[in-house]
C-alpha cells in the first residue's frame, strides 16, 4: 500500500472508472480534472442521478460510500453555488469527486438520497447553509440553524454581524463598530 | 422564540390546514397533567389522552415535533405517545434531542434532532488565517481534538505541497493514538454509566485522566490543544514524557483486562447490549457509517490501513472487527482498538526519529519555537533576542507570519483521517489567499447519528439509551 502523503498523481485504479464513464455517458458533457492526486468530474445536474447510480453500481467503480457532500459559494462565478460529492470505493480503494454548479436564481439540484441514504442530512446541511434546493429530498428542512432563520449563513455575501437577532430582540453590530467590555485592554 | 399562552393552543387547527412548519409555534410538549396549573380533566372517556396532556407550549425549533404531533392528531391514534428525549437528557452525551413515538415502552419511530450546539466554526474559519484555523477546528469533536487538528493540517499541507518532518509525523501518531484511547475510554465510561455499570465509569475516567495529564504535559492543555500546526507540531515532547507514556501503556494493558473481567461476560451487560441496535452491513454502508460501528459489522475498513497518512504504514497493528453489528460488537471493537492503539504508541516510542518538529522552510514554518522563559511559556528567549536585537528582517518576517500568515496556492482537497468515531474528512478550498476560502468538515458523528432513526425502531425505551450510546456521538462535532 502506497502511503498517501507521497501520492501526487491519481491512483491507477481510477482509470477504469473514467473509461467506463466515458463509454457509458459518451453524450454527456463530463469535465474531468485532476489536481493534487484527486480526480474531479464536473457535470450538469440533469445527469447527476444517473451518473451517481452508475458509479455506485458498476463493477469498475462500486462507489458504495458517499463519504462527504459539501457546498461552496464561489462568489465571482455566475453559477455560484457548488455542491461537491466525495465518493469512496471500498472495493477499489479510490476516491472521486463529483461537482455540480448551480446559480442562486435557480438553486435546484436533484437529491441523491435515493442513491445513498447518507445524503439525507448532508443535503439538509447544504440547504441550510447555502440554500441549494435538493429536489426529491424527503424532508428538506434546516438542520443546524433555527428553523425560522432567514438567509443562508455560509453564502459569501451573508453579512457577518449587523443582522437583527429577533429571538432576543437584540441587534448585533458589525464587527468594526462593536464595543468590547473588559478583557481587551491591559490594566 | 416566544412563548404562546396555553389558551391559544387549546384550539388546534386540523393538520391539513396548518401553516407551514416554519410558522408553527404551537409546538406543544407533553407534560404530566399534575405539573400544569390547569383544572383536572374530569371524564377521561370524553377527552383523548393527547388533549389531556397537550396544554403547554415550549418553543422547540426543528419542526419535527410539530410534524410528528400533527400527524398523530390527524390519525387520532391515542396509543402512541410522542415524547422528547433531550436535549437535556443526561444520557444523550450532549445536546441531542430524540423525538420518540412510543407505544407503551416500544419505540415506533425515532427522529434525532441536532443543531443545538451549532457554533459556526466553518464560517469563522473563513475569517482567520490558515494557522489560526487549527484553534477553531480543535473545538469541534472535543473528545478527539488532535484528530481534528491533524486532519486540518494534512489538508493545508496537501494544498501547500509540503510534508511535515518525520519526527512531527511520528509525534502526531503518538498523540493521536493516546487520544484515541482517551476517547474510547470516555465512551466506555459513559456507556457503562448509562447501563448501570458505575465502576466502569469511574475506572474509565480514572485512566483517561492519566492520558490527559500526558497531553497536558506535551501541549499545555487538556483539550483544545492547537498543538498540531500546518507543516509540523508546535513543540517537541518535554523531558520525561517518554517514560511517562511507557509507564501508562504498561499500566493500561492491565486496566483493559480489568474492564474485560467486569463487562465481557457480565450477564447484565450481555443482556443490555447483545442484539441491541443491530443494523446490517449494507444498511451501514448505505448510511455512510464508518469507524468502529462499521467494523463491528465485519468490514475491516480503517483509513490508517487503506490510505495511510502520517507514516501509519510503518507500524504493525491489526484492524479489529466483530460480526454482531450490535452494541456488544461495538464494545468489543472499541476495546480491541484501545489495545491496538497502545501497540502503536509503543512502536512510535521505539522508532521515534530525531530532527525538527516543523519544516525548515521559513515561508511556511512558524518563525518561533515555544519555550519556557522567565515570564512563562512563550517564544523562546533566543528567538526574541534574534528579532529584537539582531535582525530587522527577522522581526519583519516574524510580524508578517504572525499577523498575516502564509498564502496557500489555490485549489481544493479532501483529506481524511481515521478518528475514534470514523472517517473525519476535511474539504478545504483555497483561493490563493492567506485565509481559507472554505473549510467543510465531514464529521463522523454527524453521519453516524443518522442511524439513530433506523436503529432503534422496535426497541424499548431503555434500549434506546444503549443503542444511541453505541454510536458514540459527540455533539460538538455534529453541530460544528
Amino acid at each position: 500500500m502506497q502511503p498517501r502523503d507521497a501520492v501526487a498523481t491519481p491512483p491507477d485504479a481510477i482509470q477504469p472508472v473514467l473509461t467506463g464513464l466515458r463509454e457509458r455517458f459518451g453524450e454527456v458533457e463530463l469535465q474531468v480534472t485532476g489536481s493534487r492526486g484527486e480526480v474531479t468530474v464536473e457535470l450538469d445536474r440533469a445527469h447527476l442521478v444517473e451518473v451517481a447510480t452508475w458509479l455506485r453500481d458498476d463493477p469498475a467503480a462500486r462507489f458504495r460510500h458517499l463519504s462527504d457532500l459539501s457546498g461552496t459559494d464561489y462568489l465571482d462565478r455566475p453559477d455560484r453555488l457548488c455542491v461537491d460529492y466525495h465518493l469512496y470505493s471500498f472495493d477499489h480503494n479510490v476516491r472521486l469527486r463529483l461537482k455540480v454548479r448551480v446559480t442562486v436564481e435557480d438553486p435546484h439540484v436533484p437529491s441523491l438520497t435515493g442513491v445513498w441514504s447518507t445524503a439525507n442530512w448532508h443535503e439538509r446541511e447544504v440547504y441550510d447553509f447555502f440554500g441549494v434546493r435538493f429536489d426529491g429530498h424527503p424532508n428538506l428542512t434546516r438542520i443546524e440553524m433555527p428553523e425560522d432563520w432567514k438567509g443562508h449563513p455560509q453564502r459569501k455575501d451573508y453579512p457577518l454581524g449587523g443582522v437583527d437577532v429577533d429571538y432576543i430582540g437584540a441587534h448585533v453590530p458589525p464587527p468594526d463598530t462593536r464595543r468590547y467590555r473588559g478583557g481587551w485592554t491591559s490594566t | 422564540m416566544s412563548e404562546i399562552p396555553p389558551e391559544d393552543v387549546a384550539q388546534e387547527a386540523p393538520a391539513s390546514d396548518r401553516p407551514s412548519t416554519s410558522q408553527l409555534v404551537e409546538q406543544a410538549v407533553v407534560l404530566p397533567g399534575e405539573a400544569l396549573d390547569l383544572p383536572a380533566t374530569p371524564a377521561a372517556e370524553h377527552v383523548t389522552l393527547n388533549e389531556q396532556r397537550v396544554r403547554q407550549v415550549l418553543a422547540m425549533g426543528g419542526g419535527d415535533w410539530a410534524e410528528v404531533t400533527a400527524r398523530r392528531h390527524a390519525e387520532d391514534d391515542d396509543d402512541i405517545m410522542v415524547i422528547n428525549m433531550g436535549p437535556q437528557h443526561p444520557s444523550t452525551h450532549g445536546v441531542l434531542r430524540l423525538v420518540l413515538e412510543l407505544r407503551g415502552e416500544e419505540v415506533v419511530s425515532c427522529q434525532p434532532v441536532v443543531g443545538y450546539l451549532h457554533t459556526g466554526i466553518e464560517k469563522t474559519a473563513e475569517f482567520r488565517t490558515w494557522v489560526q484555523g487549527v484553534t477553531l477546528v480543535t473545538r469541534m469533536d472535543y473528545l478527539a481534538p488532535l484528530f481534528n487538528e491533524t486532519a486540518y493540517c494534512l489538508a493545508v499541507e496537501k494544498l501547500l505541497g509540503v510534508q511535515a518532518p518525520p519526527r512531527a509525523q511520528a509525534l502526531r501518531v503518538l498523540m493521536m493514538e493516546l487520544n484515541r484511547v482517551a476517547s474510547h475510554l470516555v465512551w466506555l465510561a459513559t456507556t457503562g454509566l448509562e447501563l448501570g455499570a458505575l465502576s466502569v465509569m469511574l475506572y474509565g475516567f480514572r485512566e483517561r485522566e492519566e492520558i490527559l495529564d500526558i497531553l497536558e504535559d506535551v501541549t499545555g492543555l487538556r483539550m483544545n490543544h492547537a498543538w498540531v500546526r500546518p507543516a509540523g507540531v508546535s513543540q517537541d515532547l518535554p523531558d520525561g514524557t517518554e517514560e511517562k507514556v511507557r509507564k501508562f501503556v504498561a499500566d493500561m494493558r492491565g486496566k483493559a483486562d480489568e474492564y474485560e473481567t467486569l463487562l465481557t461476560n457480565n450477564p447484565i451487560w450481555l443482556e443490555r447490549t447483545k442484539g441491541i441496535g443491530h443494523l446490517s452491513q449494507d444498511q451501514l454502508v448505505d448510511l455512510g457509517v464508518t469507524g468502529p460501528m462499521l467494523r463491528a459489522s465485519g468490514l475491516a475498513h480503517d483509513l490508517r490501513k487503506v490510505e495511510p497518512y502520517c507514516g501509519y504504514e510503518q507500524y504493525d497493528f491489526e484492524v479489529p472487527t466483530a460480526t454482531g453489528s450490535d452494541v456488544y460488537a461495538r464494545y468489543q471493537v472499541r476495546l480491541a482498538e484501545m489495545r491496538e492503539s497502545l501497540r502503536i504508541v509503543e512502536q512510535v516510542l521505539d522508532s521515534l526519529p530525531g530532527g525538527p518538529t516543523m519544516v525548515e522552510d521559513p515561508k511556511v514554518g512558524w518563525p518561533a519555537r515555544l519555550a519556557l522563559g522567565p515570564d512563562g511559556l512563550g517564544n523562546s528567549p533566543a528567538h526574541v533576542n534574534h528579532i529584537m536585537g539582531e535582525s530587522m528582517e527577522a522581526l519583519i518576517h516574524h510580524f508578517k507570519m504572525v499577523t498575516e500568515g502564509f498564502k496557500v496556492p489555490a485549489g481544493e482537497v479532501y483529506v481524511t483521517v481515521e478518528s475514534p468515531r470514523g472517517e473525519l474528512g476535511y474539504h478545504v478550498v483555497s483561493d490563493g489567499g492567506n485565509l481559507p476560502y472554505r473549510v467543510h468538515v465531514r464529521d463522523p458523528s454527524f453521519v453516524n447519528l443518522q442511524t439513530g432513526g433506523p436503529m432503534v425502531g422496535g426497541l424499548l425505551v431503555a434500549d434506546v439509551i444503549a443503542a444511541m450510546s453505541s454510536i458514540d456521538p459527540v455533539l460538538g462535532g455534529v453541530d460544528r
